[in-house]
């Protein structure tokens, strides 16, 4: 949809309002192409432009919302879509309760912003991969195309987001639960660096060719990747940093929120929208803040609040609905990158965690499986693949006391699972190493 | 305006093959939170898939453009795409059997959601939630989603099917806490979800569930945490459906086998030599994949290929005998499979999906499965799941469990959590259930695929007993 189109379409609708009521409209749309690969060739290919709208009607202290699919073409379909929206919610506002909990934005002004250049081709990219990974048995989904946001209100608070960009998350297998995975991400075309990347797994992979050890179960020190870290955040993200989810002891954190357990010293968490990938307002229009301290040297310092946890619990917002992050950065350590073999010595060497959720929620306890590539190292030298383990620890050992150092780089990690629509969350992690995970199958 | 038939055999090119999927979805939901109503909400999504096989290549476009031109820009996208990948896809389209539909289905609705006025809905959530509230409970929450789904399938031949799908999703959800323990209760949205109109509520027992599970949630928080050892386990039906769905319905899917999920979902344990002759579990396991059972969530006709869908085993007396796959995952592995591929919405394509998989009845009451056990636990309710991506080694936990002990139940235990590998659990199934204590159960949020997709699958089984068991508790 073009701006343009926007705004005559949401001053059209709001035209229509009835008489004393107010409203927002929020819009997504996105042409995105998604191409998936299996054994290095085409398994699914194709093109899906949709456009969603959202329209909350406000009738004092009531309120209810409808989603809408508009063609984004013809402003007369589009307004004719949100308006039967609109009057499917007659019925609601006559019967609904006062919401206690409503708060809205009631700003007025116009942000824009609005990623220069175009995107890039998909076909030209997926050639080029194609191209590059013969012989391989290369897996995964490149996605691509432009996306954007937009949000009105009857106040008179104009927003638009668009942006472009195409990201490229694939694995190269080698056998049984061994593969190398990668992902990459840009706003122009990148042959070279797609090329390079999958030239450097070639001459990766002969390593994951040895037959596989299989460890008993036991506690084994580890070098966590950053993905790896990436996934024990991920725990750490499930009401961990939510308003909502402390307020009602629901957080995996709630044993260091009483003080009953630490997290490391070393572990600075925030939440980075100035430097992520997705637009600085929420579904409501609410301004984002560029950045939200949310865990500093171990403590809890900060929660991520939605306007309904605002509103209920008497502190100011500073997230959309979900209380979720978007653009999660966890602060690097001191050690490089280059000597985490050797800090590890003797133990495993991490490239993803997979399937995380937790044993014992109050405890902050978790499992998951390791997977893709994981390497019995000896002596600060790699000996060969291991067989996926089942681990069983808690956060607060695993980014608590267990935690011996943090890598001196952070990788950014952009967020491959994309739901209705491509999504624009990414974390940005350091490798860590642990003195030692508890494994139990 | 012209129909929809009429715009999209105005728009398809002269292809080998061009089909469309449309869906139209209409979508409610309602909740109360701690006495607070949470903003109704309603849906109307409405788009359309193009898929085009032309030459050995195919493509999709997906548009929520529904006019002729926006049609007609989605085939051309579509078109553009078989062109393009003609000569590196991984199949030659030419070479697949194509599935031709003609018919209907319809979910049978005894009460319309539309004909119980909102305010009833709101008051029947309100009475719930405050059957759960006060100390210890921290967060009482009841909620309903409704979804109506109009889906058409065309193709430029001339077929078309159309099915029309009502589902009911309720929710409740209590947690309490006290000092440093937190537990929850739940029934709904992760076992609860049937087809049909308001009456699901009545067959699933939403009314005066939250006094119940506000009793039990109570209990949990003075319980004893769960022994540890290996014992018997006698699974409920809300805890049989995740067991079922996560070690024996992803590990079947024939995209898994075939490699196309190894980047995200995963791949399976089970390869194509082992259908036919190899041992999945005990002589007692029998699960088929049903789509005629009318209640069922994932009931239909045709898959969104539009192939025809019919009930068949894929496990008999422990013999693995067929797997989770589509017609053209079929094609590919040259091997029989079932109608089961299915998309989420009318922006995503068609992938191998479970569907309705059940585990068949035995001929054990509940007495005696319990009465069968010298020292177990009985678990009930999903909380946890986690398992590695060929599907083998998993870690699950429920929200209640109770101590077995020579064929009685006892006490309370709170964090029942159990671990196992998928080839060697089932070979443990030593007591299956029979019809009194079989349940039809559903849940909307099945997780799979690139870009992701969350759809509804079905799962009936009854309670079931298994011997020699990793069980934990907490902590």
């Amino acid at each position: 949809m073009e701006r343009e189109h926007f705004e005559a379409l949401t001053r059209a609708v709001l035209d229509r309002l009835p008489p004393g009521e107010d409203a927002t409209i929020h819009l997504r749309g996105e042409r995105s192409e998604f191409v998936r690969l299996n054994h290095g060739k085409i398994r699914q290919a194709g093109t899906v432009t949709q456009e969603q709208g959202l329209l909350r009607r406000i009738r004092g202290d009531r309120h209810a919302s409808a989603g809408v699919t508009l063609g984004g073409r013809d402003l007369h379909d589009d307004v004719d879509r949100f308006v039967t929206a609109m009057h499917g919610l007659d019925d609601v506002l006559d019967v609904v309760p006062p919401d206690p909990h409503l708060r809205w934005c009631q700003e007025e002004g116009t942000t824009v912003e609005v990623q220069q250049g175009g995107p890039a081709p998909a076909e030209s990219i997926i050639t080029s991969v194609v191209e590059h990974s013969a012989g391989l048995d290369l897996v995964g989904l490149l996605t691509a195309g432009p996306l954007w946001t937009g949000f009105a209100s009857s106040r008179g608070l104009q927003r638009w987001d668009e942006r472009h960009g195409w990201l490229l998350d694939f694995s190269v297998v080698q056998g049984a639960d061994r593969a190398i995975k990668s992902t990459l991400a840009g706003t122009e075309p990148a042959p070279d660096t797609i090329a390079a990347r999958i030239e450097e797994i070639r001459s990766e992979l002969p390593l994951l060719a040895i037959p596989p050890r299989r460890l008993e179960p036991g506690r084994y020190r580890a070098w966590l990747a950053p993905a790896a870290v990436a996934g024990l955040l991920g725990m750490v993200k499930r009401g961990g940093l939510s308003r909502r989810a402390t307020e009602t002891a629901q957080s995996p954190l709630m044993r260091l929120i009483r003080g009953e357990c630490a997290l490391s010293e070393q572990l600075t968490i925030t939440e980075d929208t100035a430097g992520g990938w997705g637009p600085a307002f929420t579904s409501d229009g609410f301004a984002l803040p560029d950045r939200v301290p949310l865990i500093e040297g171990g403590e809890l310092v900060g929660t991520l609040t939605s306007p309904r946890s605002a509103q209920e619990y008497g502190v100011p917002g500073n997230s959309g609905p979900g209380e979720y992050p978007n653009a999660l950065v966890m602060q690097p350590g001191t050690l490089p990158t280059s000597e985490a073999l050797a800090a590890l010595g003797t133990g495993l060497w991490i490239s993803n965690l997979w399937y995380l959720n937790f044993s014992d929620r109050p405890a902050g306890r978790i499992t998951g499986m390791t997977r893709f590539t994981t390497l019995w190292v000896e002596d600060g030298r790699v000996v060969c693949p291991v067989e996926v383990l089942r681990f069983d620890d808690t956060l607060y050992h695993l980014l608590g006391a267990g935690l011996e150092h943090l890598s001196d780089t952070a990788e950014l990690l952009p967020s491959t699972v994309h739901f209705e629509r491509r999504s624009t969350a990414s974390d940005r992690v350091p490798g860590a190493l642990i003195d030692a995970i508890t494994f139990t199958l | 305006m012209s129909s929809l038939r009429e715009r999209f055999l105005e728009a398809a090119p002269a292809v080998d093959r061009c089909t469309l999927r449309a869906l139209d979805r209409t979508f409610e939901f309602v909740g109360v939170r701690d006495k607070v109503a949470l903003p109704v909400h309603r849906d109307l999504d409405r788009g359309a898939m193009i898929t085009v096989s032309h030459r050995g290549g195919q493509g999709y476009a997906a548009t929520s453009d529904l006019s002729t031109s926006g049609l007609r820009r989605a085939a051309a996208r579509a078109r553009d795409w078989a062109e393009a990948t003609a000569s590196i896809s991984l199949i030659d389209h030419a070479r697949v059997p194509r599935a031709r539909f003609t018919g209907s289905y319809r979910s049978v609705v005894e009460i319309p959601w539309a004909s119980v006025p909102l305010i009833d809905k709101i008051a029947l959530l309100k009475r719930e939630v405050e059957a759960m509230g006060g100390d210890p409970v921290v967060e009482a929450i009841a909620t309903l989603g409704y979804t109506c789904d109009e889906v058409v399938l065309l193709s430029a031949d001339g077929e078309q099917a159309e099915q029309h799908f009502e589902r009911i999703a309720p929710n409740i959800t209590c947690t309490a806490s006290r000092g440093n323990i937190a537990q929850q209760r739940s029934m709904g949205s992760k076992d609860s979800c049937q087809q049909g109109g308001y009456e699901v509520l009545d067959r699933v027992g939403i009314v005066g569930a939250g006094e119940r599970l506000r009793d039990q949630v109570t209990q949990l928080l003075s319980a004893p945490e769960c022994p540890s050892g290996i014992m018997d386990v006698v699974l409920a039906p809300n805890q049989m459906i995740l067991q079922i769905h996560e070690s024996i319905g992803h590990p079947l899917e024939l995209d898994r086998i075939l490699g196309d999920e190894r980047n995200f979902a995963g791949t399976s344990f089970v390869t194509l030599d082992m259908f036919g002759g190899y041992r999945y579990g005990s002589e007692l396991l029998n699960i088929t994949f049903d789509p005629s059972r009318p209640e069922q969530l994932a009931s239909y006709r045709f898959d969104d290929e539009g192939a025809e869908a019919e009930r068949a085993h894929l496990i008999r007396d422990g013999i693995l005998v067929r797997p989770l796959g589509g017609a053209l995952s079929q094609h590919r592995a040259g091997t029989e499979g079932v109608a089961n591929a299915r998309a989420c919405s009318w922006s995503r394509a068609p992938i191998d999906r479970m569907a309705n998989l059940n585990l068949e009845p035995g001929d054990s009451s509940l007495e005696q499965l319990i009465a069968g056990v010298e020292r177990g636990v009985w678990m009930e309710t999903n909380l946890s799941w986690s398992i590695d991506d060929s599907r083998n080694k998993f870690q699950f936990g429920c929200e209640w469990g109770r101590l077995i002990e020579d064929g009685v139940l006892k006490g309370v235990v709170r964090n029942p959590n159990y671990r196992g590998i998928s080839a060697t659990f089932w070979r443990n199934l030593a007591g299956v259930g029979d019809e009194s204590t079989n349940q039809v159960l559903g849940t909307p949020y099945c997780g799979k695929g690139e870009p992701m997709q969350v759809i509804e699958v079905g799962h009936a089984s009854p309670a079931c007993r298994f011997v020699d068991v990793d069980v934990f508790g907490g902590h």
